[in-house]
């Protein structure tokens, strides 16, 4: 294991849309030997309220040392976080949990809903990287709307990738679910889907996966306090009965692995 | 004239609990640091006056379902469940990463019956690198147990002479907050031969989320920690010490050295760090740091001098 606690300079903030946020955090070390679906833990402010650190996906890293979350504001640690200044120092664990087992690049399916788009970034340049010419991974990303998604299909085309989107109000691409687009593209077996996004999302992934006997590796979003396999606070409950802990047996996991029944 | 320049490694920060000394008061609290191998990327643990180590009971305990924590302002609400590996496992799995550390391994106990805790503590007497035993008579979470040891003199005087005729090692009672006067179950534990006693455990709080009208916590319950907590265990501690002989380790809300001082001065003899692990990693270290820091800045002759030397009238 190399984890490392630092206090890293932030380097940008960009608002991508409406309460979504990308920061930029020079973080050489943990950019370094950071993996995809792997996170960071970050203190929001300096004092004791909020108490907590939060996680985030890595969304991306440079061989320039720079690491990036892209993070929706749904509370008071996001919009604080929202509200960071260039040149402030933050607080950054990591990286941490088990990532994505990475298979062969032409028979990956990356699947990203929403915020769950975040560390899908990651896992495809790490396919790019791999892939031979002409095997490159499928790509479905799905949001609420053209306005949420577009600035972030453009990172995926950037790395050369053809991305296949979706919207709830279908103001950019198909006009509904990700899973519609997944049914869509008839995946034969020796395929494995990475998936991250609500959890609906995932179950309904889940569930054609297990009908098309395809593989199917999801990244999952519990609370956490420490992020690191001390407080057995991120239980995940498991089809074999008891529970796994998101932070340090995942937050990746077999999808079958997990119960989905609730 | 120019102060003597003490380094840190001269600095006597040894403490005595029971037939134990400690190279430092500061010990992890049980439940917030893992089995110690969670952490040693951050912190040198070697360092560590003791590592407590997570609650065992006999048998492994899978835990409450999720959600099992919620943030709160200045500290947090758990109701974990108690999930461990039980005593098998946690000797077979955890003890030889731990006793190679060379540094004293503090295991925290629970049960649902008396028989219980002193069959835990039989199987732990016989593991090498079981410095001592912490007994916790006083988790909040289980809806059998815990409770009620904690809460009632009889029952955690019990508990206390079966551990103690259980093993050697010195046994720790770990005090619960719940109770009308934590005096009374100090002096039980004490009496009932306690080598020392630890405390707080988490106070029992709770959580609602008005959107959903529901409680925020699975187990609707759950014990609240960190700095929210820190005045009412001073006072705690401050009580206790008025009335027993045997060592008392401060708990709740430590962050910082200042913390871990302001409980030795209400009458600690060591301290333990627990959910500011889970913010800062290197908290336990830090504390170590801090005390070593003032102690050669106030010239103090040892850290021994804090303990009980609150001023008061
Ligand atoms: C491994 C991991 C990776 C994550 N990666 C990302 C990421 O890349 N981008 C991102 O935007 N978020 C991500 N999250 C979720 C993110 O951590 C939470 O949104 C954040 O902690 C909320 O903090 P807050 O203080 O703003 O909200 P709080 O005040 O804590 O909560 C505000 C509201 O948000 C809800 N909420 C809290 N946590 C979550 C959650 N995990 N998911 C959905 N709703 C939640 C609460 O129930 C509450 O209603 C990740 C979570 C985990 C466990
Ligand atoms: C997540 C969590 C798990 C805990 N598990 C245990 C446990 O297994 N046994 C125990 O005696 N105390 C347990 N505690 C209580 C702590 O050891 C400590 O007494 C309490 O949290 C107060 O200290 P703090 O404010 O520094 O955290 C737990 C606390 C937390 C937050
Ligand atoms: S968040 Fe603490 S164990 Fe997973």
């Amino acid at each position: 294991m190399s984890q490392f606690q630092k206090k890293v300079e932030l380097v940008r903030s960009e608002v991508i849309a409406r309460d979504v946020v990308r920061l930029t955090l020079n973080a050489p070390e943990i950019a370094a030997a950071a993996l995809p679906g792997q996170f960071v833990m970050i203190q929001i402010a300096p004092g004791k309220d909020p108490l907590l650190r939060r996680p985030f996906s890595i969304h991306q890293t440079s061989s320039e040392g720079t690491l990036q979350i892209l993070f929706k504001v749904v509370g008071r640690g996001t919009e604080l976080l929202a509200h960071a200044k260039v040149g402030e120092q933050l607080s950054l664990i990591g990286p941490l949990g088990k990532g994505f087992v990475l298979g062969e690049p032409g028979n990956a399916c990356l699947v990203g809903g929403g915020m769950g788009i975040a560390p899908m970034l990651f896992l495809a340049s790490r396919f790019q990287q791999l892939a031979k010419q002409g095997s490159a991974p499928k790509v479905i990303l799905g949001a609420r709307n053209r306005d949420e998604l577009a600035p972030l299909i453009g990172d995926f085309k950037n790395l050369g990738l053809e991305v296949l989107a979706a919207t709830d109000d279908g103001s950019l691409g198909h006009h509904g679910l990700v899973t519609d687009v997944l049914k869509k593209i008839n995946l034969s077996p020796d395929f494995t889907v990475y998936s991250c996004g609500p959890r609906p999302m995932m179950a309904a992934i889940h569930h054609l996966c297990l009908k098309e006997n395809i593989r199917c590796q999801v990244s999952v979003e519990t609370v956490m306090a420490c992020g690191m396999g001390a407080c057995l606070g991120c239980a995940v409950p498991l089809k074999a009965g008891g529970y796994a802990h998101a932070c340090s047996d995942g937050p990746v996991f077999e999808a079958g692995e997990l119960l989905w029944s609730l | 004239m120019e102060p003597v320049k003490v380094k840190n490694d001269e600095v006597d920060l040894r403490v005595t609990i029971g037939s134990l000394e400690l190279q430092n008061p500061v010990m992890t609290a049980s439940g917030t640091f893992g089995y110690a191998r969670e952490f040693e990327d951050f912190v040198n643990l070697h360092r560590l006056g003791a590592v407590v180590v997570k609650g065992i009971s006999l048998a492994p305990r899978v835990g409450n379902p999720p959600p099992r924590i919620v943030e709160t302002a200045c500290g947090m609400l758990n109701a974990i469940g108690l999930e461990n590996v039980g005593v098998d496992r946690f000797i077979s799995e955890k003890m030889p990463y731990l006793s190679a550390l060379g540094i004293p391994v503090f295991v925290n106990i629970l049960g649902d019956s008396v028989e219980e805790y002193s069959r835990i503590a039989e199987r732990l007497a016989q593991v090498e690198g079981v410095a001592a035993i912490e007994v916790n008579i006083s988790c909040p979470n289980v809806k059998k147990g815990g409770v009620a040891f904690g809460a009632d003199p009889k029952m955690a005087a019990a508990v206390t002479a079966a551990v103690k005729q259980s093993c050697q090692v010195p046994v720790i009672v770990k005090l619960s907050p719940n109770v009308t006067d934590v005096t009374l179950m100090a002096k039980a534990v004490q009496e009932a031969g306690a080598d020392a006693v630890s405390l707080i455990n988490t106070l029992i709080g709770m959580a609602i989320d008005l959107r959903s009208r529901r409680p925020r916590l699975a187990n609707i319950i759950g014990g609240l920690s960190g700095p929210a907590i820190k005045p009412v265990a001073l006072r705690m501690v401050y009580q206790v010490a008025q009335v027993v002989t045997i060592p008392i380790i401060g708990i709740g809300g430590i962050t910082t050295a200042e913390d871990a001082m302001e409980f030795m001065l209400a009458g600690a003899s060591a301290v333990q760090v627990g959910t500011a692990n889970f913010v800062n990693p290197r908290a336990s270290e830090d504390v170590v740091d801090g005390i070593a820091a003032y102690v050669r800045e106030q010239q103090l002759g040892s850290v021994r001098d804090l303990i009980g030397a609150l001023r008061v009238g």
